[in-house]
């Protein structure tokens, strides 16, 4: 054993632990940790690796149901979609590396959050991305976007995995924090489905992959302290990817599941050896031995620490029996990849690490994971927000027309065509996109059955800084709606959780109630969660972010035939609004463009209604009643409306008047107002009678509204617009002048 | 007939080849970069993807492959040669293929659908194809802007070599809306012996109308009903 260093407050805070923790940490161990060891605690008690303050919130989620193979606690989550197949999928944040170096930080996220999935044996098939930043019009945020975008493309076109979906959101919060939500998907038989728990105390471990380095230390801890500025001296804390070489290292993994000779599999991430490492052994109720000395280094005069700490990418840890060690090898020979064998599974229930001979870690594995200190901070209401409620958002008279207030809201950055993005990813390799990004959910059809997958994120934070709970409730409504309006029944839920320092009551309070909406939420719609990430400690100088539950869901569609489109699909159709005419203007686009503020009641969202209209809208797909179906979301009935005529190249003329009834101001609320809970969709005029007998029978109000055709977008009384006017206000929008 | 589909390290629409080979109703083998047997392939594909991580240069490291010996061979003894994307820039390297392939104009990746004018049907690769008319077959690249000197062009020109042209959807010129500047909007070349096709374009992609379009089946079937007649393929007069 090496000699214990006196700690000094500095020590403490480059581990990121407080002094009671470090305390707590020498009366378990029984004595004064040595370096390395510490290091190992900090890592695996930060917020990143530990989940020390959301653990306790987190386990009120519903994480079980029929369908699930896989909860959390793994890589990923697993769940069945028919044919002996599971689809295995995550979401991740790379927010505070992303800040600091856009393009790596965006690839590595990419990149990690591939691992993740082929690590449980499936073939990665989609990947979605969830982006904030600030205002779109500063320089500064599209150096960021620019960045971010490139390092997502650069990564994901790479490694030849469609990106297919994903948002992107423009508000000052984000100013200062971007956020970096990575997702994705794969596919694999049920029965090759390979787990991330070591067993056979004798078996080998293996370290494969790339050679060891020094990027990327201190990540996970990083990642759990806010920004300032001199976060950016923190840019060694940031990894570098390398595609290719993850590219191989994926072929090799995926042909592996499933293969006896594989015991378990785990890929490094946060605090890289480290975190694997005691992961794979803890799951299995194992301990493990490793030699730092037989890893293949990037360079010279790494020392113990470093080498545990290090987050270089494309790494994975094997665990095979002794026998098998050679021939497993030999697989990732053919690949070129280096394949080492670092150390040994034991029964100890001990992470023991030497340097040659000496033993420079030897920590009970129980003290690193489940005793990790939880923190239970203080919750309180922020003071200001009953004011901010209390606003009347009808007080507030529309600076204009309605025609012009459609343009500009279809223009603007929040709603506009993601197009200049998307084409910038490769969107269609593997042959499979049915549905390709633009659309409500991207849609991928899954070989060797008749059905198909439908993926989304979403997460608008406006509601959310009103009152978190309703905010997190209405994003996992609003992905389920997103995967129902093309079709597919909402299956489970990956989350990540991205809000302030939780250490400051407020945010405390924001998380805790986010975490109740969404488990409202997946209730209501049998949705449980099965794996997730949070990301806290995005503040800048002091100021957090508005708290954003990015919800990443799958759907499945039985039978891809019965797909349904979000652009209208035939002239003559019957325009109708599946769910209640509503006018909720707080907290809305139209608010934000017209009055620039985020205030008064947030929408109203009544749980057992969204169930009922979702159930009524997948019938009515399902028999083939409807031609197109799009969800209403950012800028209500009227840019629904917009979308659905841009995507199906042909205008609609709405006949029903009750939107030029009344105020200006109402009119607007009836227009842009985004009350939850709807559809647009469009029937052939014989089947309007149907459709209404599906609504009844769901107790779902169905309004007829308008006829589909021509060139004009028009509502009576109201609006007469050009459809290619509103098609190049639409396509401009995040185009910048160059 | 046997498609022989080539895998580098860092390939990727390998398995689409594949799988629009198999719509098609016929067979493929894997073709390992390391080793050099073509396994009695009929034609080689060289797909898309990022070859030996496009260290260097596109395709700089692939054309030194063990398995391009052997596709040089095959192509010198007039076997059929299909280059998508990245195989197209690996021909380039490898000089099977004129002129080279370089950053998008717009310095940005492209994924899009693109529409390619046929200008010549004189190919084993477009035989099936009409002579002048537009295809809608995805392009997906950072690095597709043909580039040569103007006798080279014109050389490719006078010989008819010039397969395929970004046009519009109606089939004016593309214009402003090319997809990467390529030099007179070319898409994709043959060799002088017309039995290498090089494109950017993924025909791959445009395999069923399922997923958009079936355009890129015009130029797998040229190549399946090319082997079977063995037809003389000469420069239209």
């Amino acid at each position: 054993m090496t000699a214990a260093v006196p700690v000094s407050d500095a020590t403490l805070a480059e581990v990121a632990l407080t002094r009671g923790e470090y305390e707590l940490a020498c009366r378990g161990l029984g004595r004064v940790p040595t370096e390395v060891e510490l290091g190992v605690i900090g890592a695996m008690w930060s917020e990143h690796c530990g989940y020390k303050t959301s653990k306790p919130l987190l386990a009120r989620l519903p994480v079980s149901g029929a369908r699930v193979l896989q909860g959390p606690g793994e890589n990923a989550g697993a769940v069945d979609i028919g044919g002996g197949l599971a689809c295995v999928f995550k979401i991740e944040s790379h927010n505070h590396p992303s800040a600091i170096e856009p393009y790596q930080g965006a690839a590595t996220g990419v990149g990690g959050i591939l691992r993740d999935v082929f690590t449980m044996g499936a073939r990665p098939v989609a990947l979605l991305d969830s982006l904030r930043f600030g205002p779109f019009d500063e320089p500064a945020q599209r150096h960021l976007l620019d960045g971010v975008v490139a390092g997502i493309g650069g990564y994901g076109n790479c490694i030849g995995v469609p990106t297919v979906g994903g948002e992107i959101y423009f508000d000052e919060s984000y100013r200062h924090n971007c956020l970096v939500n990575a997702m994705c998907v794969g596919v694999i038989e049920q029965s090759k489905l390979t787990r991330a728990a070591a067993a056979g105390p004798g078996n080998l471990v293996l370290l494969v992959g790339a050679d060891t380095g020094r990027d990327g230390i201190h990540g996970a801890t990083f990642a759990s302290v806010e920004l300032n500025e001199a976060s950016s001296e923190r840019r060694p804390a940031v990894q570098v990817g390398n595609p290719f070489l993850e590219k191989c290292l994926m072929e090799v993994c995926v042909t592996l599941a499933g293969d006896p000779r594989i015991v378990a599999m785990q890929d490094l991430g946060a605090a890289g050896l480290t975190s694997s490492s005691a992961e794979l052994a803890h799951r299995g109720g194992c301990g493990i031995e490793m030699d730092v000395s037989r890893i293949s280094r990037r360079e010279r005069g790494m020392t113990p620490y470093e080498v545990m700490l290090s987050e270089s990418q494309e790494r994975m840890l094997l665990v095979v029996r002794p026998q098998d060690a050679a021939s497993v090898q030999v697989e990732f020979d053919r690949w070129d990849l280096h394949s080492d064998v670092i150390g040994t599974v034991t029964d100890t229930g001990r992470l023991v690490v030497s340097d040659g001979g000496a033993v420079v870690c030897d920590l009970p594995l129980d003290l690193l994971i489940d005793d990790v200190p939880l923190r239970h901070p203080e919750a309180l209401r922020p003071a200001g927000l009953d004011e901010a409620l209390s606003v009347d958002p009808f007080a507030m008279t529309p600076p204009w027309s309605m025609g012009e207030t459609l343009l500009r809201l279809i223009g603007s950055p929040n709603i506009g065509s993601r197009r200049s993005i998307f084409r910038r990813y490769d969107h269609q390799v593997g042959d499979d996109t049915v549905v390709l990004p633009g659309g409500d959910a991207a849609l991928l059809r899954v070989r060797g059955t008749a059905g198909a997958i439908a993926l989304t994120t979403d997460g608008n934070a406006r509601y959310a800084a009103l009152d978190p709970r309703r905010g997190a409730a209405i994003a996992v409504c609003e992905a389920a709606r997103n995967v129902v309006a093309v079709g597919a029944t909402p299956v489970a839920v990956t989350n990540c959780l991205n809000f302030g320092n939780p250490e400051k009551p407020e945010v405390f309070w924001q998380l805790s109630e986010a975490v109740e909406g969404m488990r409202e939420a997946c209730l209501a719609l049998g949705v449980p969660v099965v794996s997730g990430n949070v990301s806290l400690y995005n503040d800048t100088e002091g100021v957090s972010i508005d708290p954003t539950t990015v919800i990443g869901m799958v759907g499945h569609l039985e039978d891809l035939e019965r797909r349904c489109a979000a652009g209208f699909g035939q002239d003559g159709d019957s325009v109708l609004l599946v769910g209640p005419v509503g006018m909720d203007l707080g907290g809305s686009e139209y608010q934000r463009l017209a009055h620039g503020v985020n205030a008064g009641p947030r929408p109203t969202l009544d749980l057992d209604l969204e169930r009922r209209v979702q159930s009524a809208v997948l019938e009515m797909i399902a028999a083939g009643l409807l031609s197109s179906c799009h969800d209403l979301a950012e800028g209500g009935l009227a840019v629904a409306l917009a979308e659905s005529c841009i995507l199906g190249g042909r205008g609609a003329q709405l006949s029903e008047r009750l939107f030029a009834l009344g105020a200006p101001v109402v009119q607007a609320g009836l227009l842009f107002g985004e009350s939850q809970s709807r559809f647009l969709a469009s029937s052939a005029a014989t089947g309007v009678g149907a459709v209404r007998a599906i609504a009844r029978r769901h107790d779902v109000d169905v309004r007829e509204l308008g006829t589909t055709g021509g060139d004009r977008v028009t509502v009576i009384d109201v609006f007469d617009l050009a459809l290619i006017e509103l098609a190049r206000a639409h396509a401009a929008a995040l185009m910048p002048a160059r | 007939m046997r498609f022989g589909i080539a895998v580098f390290p860092g390939t990727w629409s390998d398995g689409d080849c594949a799988r629009a080979v198999e719509v098609l109703g016929h067979q493929s083998v894997r073709l390992w970069h390391r080793d050099g047997d073509l396994q009695g392939s009929d034609c080689v594909i060289l797909p898309g993807g990022f070859a030996y991580g496009d260290h260097l240069r596109t395709g700089a490291v692939a054309r030194f492959a063990p398995l391009m010996d052997s596709v040089q061979e095959f192509a010198a003894a007039g076997g059929l040669v299909l280059g998508i994307c990245n195989g197209f820039q690996i021909l380039c390297e490898a000089h099977l293929l004129p002129g080279a392939l370089t950053r998008n104009a717009s310095l940005e990746f492209r994924c899009e659908t693109t529409w390619l004018r046929v200008e010549t049907v004189d190919t084993p690769f477009t035989r099936d194809c009409e002579r002048d008319g537009v295809l809608a077959i995805p392009v997906s690249h950072g690095e597709g802007r043909f580039v040569a000197d103007p006798s080279t062009l014109d050389r490719l020109e006078a010989e008819h070599r010039v397969a395929f042209r970004y046009v519009a959807r109606d089939g004016s010129a593309v214009g402003e809306a090319s997809p990467n500047g390529s030099m007179r909007d070319i898409a994709g070349i043959v060799s002088e012996g017309r039995n290498v096709l090089g494109m950017m374009p993924h025909p791959e992609r445009a395999a069923e109308p399922l997923l958009g379009s079936d355009d890129g089946m015009h130029i797998f079937r040229s190549v399946v009903e090319a082997v079977a007649k063995r037809t003389a393929f000469t420069v239209a007069p």
